[in-house]
């Protein structure tokens, strides 16, 4: 088995005395789509945000590409080839669709501390952008400031600023929340398209994406691993079905 | 892009030339005092400017900001009092003083956020006021008198009204050109960036902290050019023009004129000191109206005059 | 020996006065999200209003109290009339709105007492030097002081952590939303805490009006220092303001006691006279520089749980 490309060891979150994330182990290869599920306050965005470094475990380790990254702050994790989406959108609102993913492609392309020439009119940025918001099917909004974008229309700019950061690792944060069923369809077929070329942790709700998308899959209950392994396997799997998959219909109706 | 041709762009275009002929105004009706009142009305208009830098397009609310109108001045004042005159050396030692001030407040003020990042500018503004009123050989309290302008050899007399006035609306019109090319250069759209979305820009690759602080920086430095100027302007320094109240004005001034816009802290500075000089004209209690003024402007006319403009451009 | 004792008397009645004035500082902030700059105005305002009514009625006593209801009313008024269409908005409106506020008030006393101070005569009774220690002596009036601040802060304690409004203030304080989900009327509680905090103000106002001259921006030094108290002391946290009031006003008047006689023992005379007020000043602004860059939410957070 290839070497893991992110490794996390025994992760420990408290909040006061509430366990977020209880000595969880994960790990995820080269090239796979990597599922993560769990019930309401499974604690997903909380190891979203600890893999990405908005927040800090208070024990346990994280390693990117063989890198101890646990105590790296949230941007020299970017630039080492780790870029998230947010759960709830999370864009500069008040530029356009091009601006944000320029910007995120000027994070790294060379320093940002040039004060002179016009920014808007770098071509390489700007295309980089173009082929950004090409890629998930916005390049006719491009010039459309983000708070006249549609919803759908935002969570595909989500990842497309994700996309222009070139990542190594793309940790999606419930692409498909609050979208509607062809908005959801659209997605899914964009995840399978780059799931070809980059490794995704995907924490998700819909279970019927997730299963459709997923190499393997980690199931989360109360911050804790129950379960990982393959689609098949967790289907299977009897303590996942107690815990979790009984309850599905609960579950996805609150997605 | 929208039309070039609007309210907005009419009105700055006016006012660049009105500012532009005003000397020959002025010297062909003799109204001398229209001359120095806008010499300082364009210097606090750059101090304005610098303000909006961190301000508006920053997002950084500093309540400290005339403390580099004092360290500029004092730059100038105290080198005058030693003896160098030659504004090669005061001018550039009042703005490398700014920026090494600015750089450490910053350093230490950008780790606190909101509220508390508007009461620690104010703060280490005030820890500077009492520092100049504690320079008992320049003058304490009592401020320190400049009696001869900054030297510039042959190449400007500052001591000429005209030409003085001149330095100053090119330092006006220099800084906001400059303000101009780093809000849209690729630092200044980082900038603006973490000022709408901090969390965002991090998780793209930004170190957004270390931006801010340079921004942070590029401001306090362009305000103590204003601070000099302001100080060849009176021949005089003193611990009052770092109060916090003008750090106040300062702030009204950017509001006013519109946060956020490149010609915004001019008009803003404009309008804020011609009321204030009419009002005192016709009352002596001019800051009883100018009060409650305020207080209409912000709870009526947000985003400021270049605000109003452009609504109505858009009809 | 003596002095330390005088001073550090001193440095207590002043930090209790503080209190006074950061308490409703921190209130108004604390649950409005409201900053009031024109908090020092109401500390004028009692002031001005001790010095009128005292002369008026010739009785101190009297006086004082009537110069308190005119600040709540006062503060109530400016709630009403102005202040409550602020809530909500950003904090940088409210330090505009509330800087004209300033403006406006010292220009309004100026028209109304003139440029020049007021100065509010003690009564016989409280001028006396009253015994502490044996060759202790305090001045009656900043004992009464110490005692009414006091008073207030135990009265304040008791209002905050006993009572049922206490407890939607502390609600409102910790999380503003929870407040309006109780079903209270959020308009007439804002209300009330801010002309309690006016009243506060005012209090302290008129009890320091007899130590120093009545005069226009008296409360404009005094304000930055309450903002640097709620500062310190975590907005929203009345424990907090108590504590670093105390603290400052402590340091505050034993540093300019005595650090320039600390400072002829080091520097030459010439440059500790220098240093010295400067450094006095500074210390305050020092120290919260240092309490925000090791927690920048203040000693106390009421915010966090």
């Amino acid at each position: 088995m290839a070497e893991p490309l992110l490794r996390v060891e025994n992760l420990i979150k408290r909040f006061g005395g509430l366990v977020a994330t209880d000595k969880l182990s994960m790990e995820v290869t080269p090239g796979e789509l990597h599922a993560i599920i769990g019930p309401n306050g499974a604690g997903k965005t909380t190891l979203i945000s600890q893999l990405t470094g908005q927040l800090v475990p208070d024990s346990g380790a994280i390693y990117f590409a063989g890198r101890d990254i646990t105590n790296l702050p949230p941007y020299e994790r970017s630039r080492l080839g780790l870029a998230r989406s947010f759960q709830i959108t999370s864009l500069l609102r008040d530029f356009t669709a091009a601006d944000n993913v320029a910007l995120a492609a000027q994070a790294h392309a060379g320093h940002s501390y040039r004060f002179w020439a016009d920014a808007r009119k770098e071509q390489p940025l700007r295309e980089a952008a173009r082929a950004a918001l090409a890629r998930v099917g916005l390049d006719k909004r491009a010039d459309v400031p983000v708070s006249e974008l549609s919803h759908g229309e935002q969570r595909e700019l989500e990842l497309a600023v994700a996309l222009a950061t070139k990542p190594q690792l793309l940790l999606l944060d419930e692409p498909m929340a609050g979208l509607g069923i062809t908005e959801s369809q659209r997605m899914v077929a964009l995840l399978k398209e780059l799931r070809k070329e980059v490794t995704i942790v995907l924490v998700e709700h819909d279970m019927e994406a997730v299963f459709a998308l997923a190499d393997r899959i980690t199931v989360l209950v109360y911050g804790r691993v129950i379960a990982s392994g393959k689609p098949d396997e967790i289907r299977s799997n009897e303590e996942v079905k107690r815990a979790y998959l009984g309850d599905q219909h609960a579950v996805t109706s609150q997605g | 892009m929208k039309s070039a041709l609007n309210l907005r762009n009419v009105v700055v275009v006016l006012v660049i030339a009105g500012l532009v002929l005003l000397p020959v105004y002025s010297a062909l009706t003799g109204k001398v005092f229209i001359l120095t009142m806008f010499t300082r009305i364009i210097i606090l208009a750059l101090a304005a400017a610098s303000l909006n830098l961190i301000m508006g397009y920053g997002g950084m609310m500093s309540f400290g900001h005339a403390a580099y109108l004092g360290i500029g001045g004092y730059a100038v004042g105290i080198l005058a009092f030693e003896g160098t005159g030659s504004g090669f050396i005061q001018w550039p030692v009042a703005l490398l003083a700014s920026a090494l001030f600015a750089l450490v407040i910053g350093a230490l003020s950008l780790r606190t956020r909101g509220v508390y990042f508007i009461m620690i500018t104010l703060a280490f503004a005030q820890m500077a006021y009492y520092i100049a009123s504690s320079l008992s050989r320049y003058g304490a309290d009592d401020g320190l008198t400049i009696y001869k302008r900054s030297n510039f050899g042959g190449v400007v007399d500052l001591s000429n009204r005209t030409q003085f006035y001149y330095v100053c609306l090119a330092c006006l019109l220099g800084g906001t050109y400059l303000i101009w090319r780093i809000v849209n250069s690729r630092f200044g759209l980082v900038v603006q960036g973490v000022r709408s979305n901090e969390q965002r820009m991090q998780a793209i690759g930004f170190n957004a902290n270390r931006y801010r602080l340079v921004c942070f920086v590029i401001s306090g430095t362009i305000c103590g050019l204003a601070g000099a100027l302001l100080a060849n302007n009176t021949d005089f320094v003193s611990p009052a023009v770092m109060y916090w109240t003008r750090s106040g004005d300062l702030m009204v001034m950017v509001i006013l004129g519109g946060m956020g816009t490149l010609f915004g802290p001019v008009i803003g500075a404009i309008v804020f000191l011609l009321l204030e000089e009419l009002l005192s004209q016709v009352t002596e209690y001019w800051a009883m109206i100018m009060g409650p003024l305020l207080l209409l402007i912000v709870l009526f006319a947000r985003g400021g005059i270049m605000g109003l403009l452009g609504r109505f451009s858009r009809g | 020996m003596l002095v330390v004792v005088e001073q550090s008397l001193n440095g207590l009645q002043f930090g209790l006065l503080l209190f006074l004035l950061a308490a409703g500082l921190t209130l108004v902030f604390g649950i409005m999200d409201f900053v009031n700059l024109a908090h020092g105005s109401l500390y004028m305002m009692g002031a001005y209003f001790a010095a009128t009514f005292v002369a008026w009625t010739g009785n101190f006593i009297l006086g004082a109290v009537m110069a308190l209801g005119a600040t709540l009313l006062l503060g109530i008024l400016l709630e009403f009339v102005a202040l409550r269409h602020l809530y909500g908005r950003d904090h940088l409106d409210h330090v505009l709105a509330t800087f004209g506020l300033i403006l406006f008030f010292n220009d309004a006393v100026r028209l109304i007492w003139g440029p020049a101070g007021l100065a509010l005569p003690l009564p016989a009774w409280l001028t006396v030097p009253v015994q502490l220690l044996p060759g202790v002596y305090y001045p009656a009036y900043r004992l009464s002081i110490i005692a009414v601040a006091l008073l207030v802060a135990a009265l304040l304690y008791v209002v905050v952590m006993r009572t049922r409004i206490g407890m939607l203030i502390r609600a409102g304080a910790s999380n503003r939303e929870m407040i309006g989900a109780l079903g209270i009327n959020i308009k007439l509680l804002f209300t009330l805490v801010f002309g309690l905090g006016a009243a506060l103000a005012g209090l302290a106002g008129l009890m320091q009006a007899p130590i120093l001259t009545v005069q226009i921006g008296m409360g404009e030094n005094i304000l930055i220092l309450a903002f640097v108290i709620i500062v310190i002391g975590g907005i929203g946290s009345i424990r907090g303001a108590f504590m670093a009031a105390i603290f400052v006003g402590m340091i505050d008047t034993l540093g300019r006691a005595f650090l320039p006689d600390l400072l002829r023992k080091v520097l030459s005379s010439t440059a500790a006279s220098t240093a010295a007020p400067a450094l006095s000043s500074m210390l305050i602004y020092l120290l919260m520089a240092i309490v925000l860059v090791v927690r920048p939410e203040g000693l106390f957070p009421a915010a966090k749980r």
